[in-house]
């Protein structure tokens, strides 16, 4: 019967091929009762004896494979199986405590563990560890579950696991092994961060799974749009199939970029970044070819608790990604709170309108003690990597100038405290606000970088909520108003000799890219998926000549046309 | 019962494989077979059992052996604890 999955995608990729359900979890074991002691010591016979057959052809299979001096650890373990101490204290706790098997041979087998671990010769001491792998055998036979020993497989397969430890991993044969699904796990567990090392197609987390799906089912795993399918029909086969095959040319040529500048077609040089919501996004916006941190959006450190973080927590996350960054640029945004993001323990005033509100810079200049906090974990990180500080929601260049004066105090602090901060933090702000972009060249003489903020900046230029559906028509990036408030930012920055950078959705729009490498935007920063999709797009750009086309497309009315002119011209 | 007292010469003293040796002699005799070493005796079928004596080069190993063919087990088993295996 055809059955679908979901759960969340650890690492991209698909795969079709028959599962292999997987158990290397010690089972918890209750101590129980049994009734009939006799019909107990039965049942521990045949699960030793299933566990001699197992442990005989592993050891005859890697003899064959590896030779004879790799199988004896297999020749160990079916002495222990054999041992008569063991297997003797096992039976007597049956009869005499009429205790259930499972929990008569994981005591017995404790404490041979625990005397062995406490040997003078390490050698002996290791030894526990195959007194553990042994019960653990048998104990699995008990219960019914056979393990595979995942380093034997022969066949391709998907792997189905309640989730996978370090030593299940280490022992895949990549050529064989084409996926994993596990029942619990999230983004960061190991088994997702191993697969995507492996770089094979995973989905983790999609929840306990039934005891009616049987090794050998075929499964098609799209851990694209996070999805199983088990036991699929002929149609979605060949669904599948078509949509794998698109998708593995896809990346095929994607990956070609993960390591070239960003060079248009011409040779002019841009900077392609990824915006991180989380300490997790550093991983990913480097795999994904990422030479920047455009925006690192410090919000998840305040969200999600009962009280504000200290300098000392806010300083470790700060440091861990300019250390990760390793020499590449950071732009971190301090706290853009209000508006659609609330914090309770914050008790911020109910507004009529939170988007026109005290919001971002605005509350941070209200609330300095919060705001210094961030400004101190900053500073101290700062000597770790490459440090740019941008402040969100300037209106007016008194705001700017407060904020950094704070930041200019705190900076004097630390250095009489004997805290080294760098010299050469480049101090920069999001243009959002029309009121910034249009005065750009006032701000522009204060600040070394500017990054337009175009999802704020679309809505606060089209005055329509971008949360709000009736008016979302409105809400159009190739708006000539909003490109020309881009190109004025752009301008103006240029003849102070800044940098501009986007870090809005629009930043990674197909349809908007060719119209921003003409108008001269140098970063451009986005989600990290999209990244070398990006860089491929404007490696075929030329760039003087959409210098000349986004000139002209400026000159057009509406977003409709503009876009049509970028699609001919593409 | 019979014992007698042997030394270790086995560099590495008595891992798995001289154990495995050992015992799978020992499992042959119909007879008791105990182990004795730094106070702590075991049953000598059983190589978890001769595992956890930690039998080290040099050490003093008894054996006590007790039944039918313990003089033949005495002679086979005390061979076998001072043979030299690597």
């Amino acid at each position: 019967m055809t059955r679908l999955l979901h759960g969340i995608n650890a690492s991209p990729g698909m795969a079709a091929a028959p599962i292999l359900i997987y158990s290397n979890s010690q089972p918890v074991i209750e101590e129980s009762t049994v009734a009939d002691t006799a019909a107990e010591i039965e049942r521990l016979q045949v699960a030793l004896q299933g566990a001699r057959t197992e442990l005989e052809q592993l050891r005859d299979t890697v003899k064959a494979k590896l030779g004879e001096e790799k199988a004896e650890i297999f020749e160990g373990h079916l002495m222990i199986l054999e041992d008569p101490d063991l297997i003797d204290a096992v039976i007597e706790a049956i009869q005499t405590e009429s205790i259930n098997a499972e929990y008569a041979v994981q005591t017995a087998s404790s404490s041979f563990i625990e005397a062995l671990k406490q040997m003078d010769d390490e050698y002996l001491r290791e030894r526990a560890a195959d007194v553990s792998d042994v019960s653990g055998k048998i104990i699995r036979h008990l219960s019914g579950a056979a393990q595979t020993d995942l380093s034997q497989l022969t066949e391709p397969c998907i792997i189905v696991a309640n989730d996978l430890a370090p030593s299940d991993t280490a022992k895949l044969d990549m050529e064989i092994v084409k996926g994993f699904i596990t029942e619990i796990g999230s983004r960061t567990s190991h088994s997702a961060i191993m697969a995507r090392s492996l770089g094979i197609p995973a989905i983790v987390g999609v929840g306990t799974l039934s005891g009616d799906i049987k090794t050998g089912t075929l499964a098609l795993l799209d851990a694209v749009s996070g999805s199983v399918i088990l036991d699929p029909s002929e149609d979605q086969k060949q669904e599948f199939a078509g949509k794998k095959e698109q998708y593995d040319r896809q990346q095929a040529e994607l990956a070609k970029w993960v390591n070239r500048p960003s060079l248009s077609a011409d040779g002019h040089r841009v900077e392609l970044a990824a915006n991180i919501g989380k300490l997790e996004d550093v991983q990913k916006a480097l795999d994904n070819g990422a030479e920047a941190i455009g925006l690192f959006r410090t919000e998840f450190l305040y969200m999600g608790r009962s009280s504000l973080p200290t300098e000392e927590e806010q300083f470790i996350s700060y440091k861990y990604v300019l250390e990760k960054m390793n020499g590449k640029p950071v732009v971190i945004r301090t706290l853009d709170i209000g508006g659609d993001k609330e914090l309770p323990y914050m008790e911020l005033p109910k507004e009529a309108n939170p988007f026109l509100g005290q919001r971002a810079l605005r509350l941070c200049l209200e609330r300095p003690h919060i705001f210094r906090t961030q400004l101190r974990a900053l500073l101290r990180a700062s000597s770790y990597g490459n440090l740019k500080i941008m402040f969100p929601m300037i209106a007016v260049l008194s705001e700017l100038r407060d904020a950094k004066a704070l930041l200019e105090e705190e900076k004097a602090k630390l250095q009489g405290e004997g805290i080294v901060v760098s010299d050469t933090i480049e101090i920069g702000m999001m243009v959002e606000i029309p009121a910034a972009a249009v005065s750009a060249d006032l701000f522009a003489k204060e600040v070394d970088f500017f990054s337009i903020g175009t999802n704020d900046l679309i809505q606060y230029t089209m005055a329509a909520d971008r949360m709000n559906e009736t008016v979302s028509y409105l809400y159009q990036p190739c708006n000539p108003s909003v490109l020309r408030l881009v190109r004025m930012v752009i301008e103006a920055a240029r003849k102070e000799g800044k940098w501009v950078g986007m870090c809005g959705e629009m930043a990674g729009d197909e349809s908007a890219i060719p119209l921003l490498l003409g108008l001269g935007l140098h970063e451009f920063s986005m989600s990290a998926s999209s990244i070398l999709p990006a860089r491929a797009q404007i490696g075929g750009l030329d760039r003087k000549r959409w210098s000349e086309l986004a000139e002209q497309a400026l000159t057009m009315a509406a977003q409709d046309e503009i876009q049509d002119f970028v699609r001919s011209q593409s | 019962m019979i014992s007698k007292t042997f030394t270790i010469i086995n560099p590495t003293g008595f891992h798995v494989r001289p154990t495995k040796a050992f015992v799978q002699a020992a499992s042959a005799f119909p007879c008791t077979i105990n182990v004795e070493n730094k106070g702590k005796k075991v049953n000598g079928k059983s190589s978890l059992s001769m595992l956890t004596l930690g039998i080290a080069a040099q050490d003093e190993v008894t054996l006590e052996i007790d039944g039918e063919q313990e003089q033949e087990a005495m002679e086979q088993l005390g061979k076998l604890l001072t043979d030299i295996y690597e």
